[in-house]
């Protein structure tokens, strides 16, 4: 009996391909898309609790498109990811911050943000503790602090 | 049965805490009932790669979101602003943004000076050695001597300014307003047994350095090494009472679900404002048949959360993102009532650093500044790394039809009925929310912003729970007296955020506990006569 929660492959295929449209490869900034393998593979192996929601913009995706979304040509496909977009509610949104969440963890995509891999703790991050001169106008400024009494 | 106890705590947040701290020194036998469990920082979101992704999970703010077995449901359908907490030893204290400012003075005596609301029956001057105490004990960090806020002493210096704070302070420093390093808990240097603040990132939802000050950490260990028993995973259902009006203790469900009863010479809520008239109204019985200590028939009227009014733009040099702790800026320019604004009271400024990549990404896809295609690159290298942000924290007057009542359908995981939220944005709210905004944006525009977007309100913004179970002299018009006690029940008392007579216009948790050692230490000094 195949896993409630997980995508058929119709819905793969739609989900790769609408992940591919939010976030496309980019030879510029040597991106890959949101329809990476890797990064389609951490969103099928890490959907949860939002399992339910997805599938249900996914299916939202289909009847907009009238056939399978990933078989539209490109002018069809532009059309009806709008209208997915703006009538897909709290679905769709979820849809988008999956392939975003997902994306925007790959070790690629981040290196070339300039971000380092890892998870902030143990090592943190350096804070500057900058030019506390600023502050002198504020500290010349008279108090006036109202009280009730 | 169980033998009774002298003193029975409803929860350990940041008044249960601090009142089962103040009362350990009695040697009374005192007993905290907690929800939650106890956290392992070891868990916590920065410890992983996915710590964005878990905000949008089981580290989200909202209960309902959320949905740990700790949690209670809310139904706040009928709010623009949800409610946000969050239930563990601890309890919000786990997940706020320890931004660390208190009342001031002026908002003890909004009544007296601006002819709106009521007085508070106390005043700043009777909290400040608990103020005092309480910013030792929870370990605060900041710089004294703020001309437009009361008098503090941070045991610990201020955050660094960073990038994003030298910006804003430049550009406010232009426009003539006022601002200052906010205090704070998080620790900028080893501190009694807490590690000092490495910069994990957003650390509102759980420092796993153990730099930002939550009363598990803090309170708790001197609580129960002073005697404090602290029973985790109990979820209270009703305060019990006698034929003499009298609480005689409370039924619980212990951690594997069982039923208990637990017998209490006193009783303490503090189970903030929503928890906290959820249980009254849950403990209706014959003889308080409106919910217990509800004579007055307010409790649950006057929720007060303090809309936010949050503008927030991109500039051009890099901001310093999630690497620092969220806040660190305030400001107290329009605290005080100016009518030529349009309003009565003011508002509070807190700035925000920044945010991490996948926030943005999220957020800024759903405004519609991050576009689908081949442009998104370009426009998310210009976004992230360089947000600014100003968030103006509204004084909310008590209003009775904003208010927690029992759903009559919802229920918790126990059965027991959940809090329904009702509440609406005043019209004095809104023009303060549009003033603020109108300030933000020149702040905005003078720091070189472009791109900017708003939140008015921030939707799931409902973190400060106030007013459900106000304080005052007259019986009729408020739920427990000037030092906490009921009305009607002479051995029942409420410590937490739900006492609050107004919201003033800052984040509330540092006065909550200054009044939470304010009541333990009226309490102890009226031992022998305390249900007179």
């Amino acid at each position: 009996m195949p896993d409630p929660l997980s995508l058929t492959p119709r819905q793969r295929d739609d989900l790769r391909t609408i992940a591919a449209m939010i976030v496309p490869a980019s030879d510029e900034y040597k991106m890959p898309g949101a329809d990476d393998p890797a990064i389609q593979a951490d969103m099928l192996g890490t959907l949860g609790r939002d399992a339910k929601l997805v599938a249900a913009a996914l299916d939202h995706l289909a009847r907009l498109a009238g056939q399978p979304f990933a078989e539209l040509d490109a002018a069809k496909r532009d059309a009806v990811a709008r209208e997915f977009r703006s009538s897909g509610g709290a679905a769709a949104a979820t849809l988008v911050r999956v392939v975003l969440q997902c994306y925007y963890r790959d070790d690629r995509v981040l290196r070339s943000l300039g971000l380092e891999l890892r998870a902030p703790f143990p090592m943190g991050y350096v804070l500057e503790d900058g030019d506390w001169s600023l502050l002198d106008p504020v500290k010349a400024r008279v108090g006036t602090l109202r009280r009730g009494a | 049965m169980k033998d009774p106890v002298d003193v029975l705590i409803i929860g350990a947040g940041a008044s249960g805490a601090a009142v089962a701290w103040s009362l350990a020194e009695t040697k009374m036998h005192i007993l905290c009932l907690e929800q939650g469990g106890w956290m392992n920082p070891a868990e916590y979101p920065s410890t992983g790669r996915d710590w964005e992704a878990k905000f949008y999970g089981e580290w989200s703010s909202s209960p309902n979101i959320r949905g740990r077995p700790e949690d209670y449901p809310i139904n706040d359908d009928n709010s623009p602003i949800k409610v946000v907490n969050y239930n563990a030893v601890g309890g919000s204290t786990v997940m706020y943004t320890a931004h660390w400012p208190r009342l001031h003075p002026s908002d003890f005596k909004v009544k007296t000076l601006d002819g709106v609301a009521d007085d508070w029956p106390i005043d700043y001057d009777a909290l400040t050695p608990f103020f005092e105490e309480n910013d030792r004990i929870m370990g605060t960090s900041g710089l004294s001597g703020d001309p437009l806020s009361p008098l503090t002493h941070p045991p610990m210096p201020q955050q660094p300014l960073g990038l994003s704070g030298a910006i804003i302070g430049k550009a406010m420093n232009k426009l003539g307003w006022h601002w200052w390093p906010s205090d704070t808990t998080v620790a900028t240097m080893d501190y009694e047994g807490r590690a000092r603040c490495i910069n994990l990132g957003h650390c509102t939802p759980a420092c796993a350095q153990g730099a930002k000050s939550s009363t598990d950490i803090t309170y708790w260990p001197h609580a129960i090494r002073a005697g404090v028993e602290l029973r985790t995973h109990c979820r209270v259902r009703e305060i019990t009472t006698a034929e003499n009006g009298m609480a005689t203790g409370v039924v619980y469900y212990d951690k594997d679900g069982v039923e208990q009863f637990q017998p209490a010479h006193v009783v303490i809520i503090a189970c903030n404002g929503v928890g906290t008239p959820r249980l009254l109204l849950n403990s209706a019985s014959n003889r308080f048949p409106n919910g217990l200590a509800n004579s007055s028939g307010l409790v649950g009227k006057n929720l007060m959360f303090h809309p936010y009014a949050q503008i927030y733009g991109y500039v051009k040099e890099p901001t310093d993102s999630n690497r620092a702790p969220p806040t660190c800026l305030w400001s107290k320019e329009w605290y005080d009532t100016d009518l030529s604004r349009g309003f009565v009271r003011g508002y509070g400024v807190q700035f925000v650093r920044g945010a991490g990549p996948v926030f943005e990404a999220v957020v800024s896809e759903q405004k519609g500044v991050l576009p689908w295609g081949a442009d998104h690159h370009r426009v998310f290298r210009k976004l992230n790394g360089h947000r600014l942000g100003f968030s103006a924290i509204c004084e909310d007057l008590p209003e009775e039809h904003n208010q927690v009542t029992l759903d009559p359908e919802l229920k918790d995981s126990h059965g027991i009925p959940a809090p329904k939220i009702d509440y609406t944005i005043s019209e004095n709210s809104r023009k303060m929310m549009e003033h603020a905004l109108a300030r933000g944006r020149e702040v905005l525009d003078t720091a070189g912003a472009s791109d900017i977007c708003v939140n008015s309100p921030i939707p799931w913004g409902g973190w400060h729970l106030l007013g459900t179970a106000r304080m005052g002299a007259d019986p009729e018009r408020s739920v427990v007296n000037e030092w906490g006690r009921s009305h009607d029940v002479k051995n029942l008392f409420i410590v937490d955020g739900s006492i609050f007579v107004t919201s003033g216009g800052v984040n509330p948790t540092s006065t909550i506990q200054a009044l939470a050692l304010y009541i333990a230490d009226q309490m102890k000094q009226r031992l022998a006569n305390l249900f007179d």
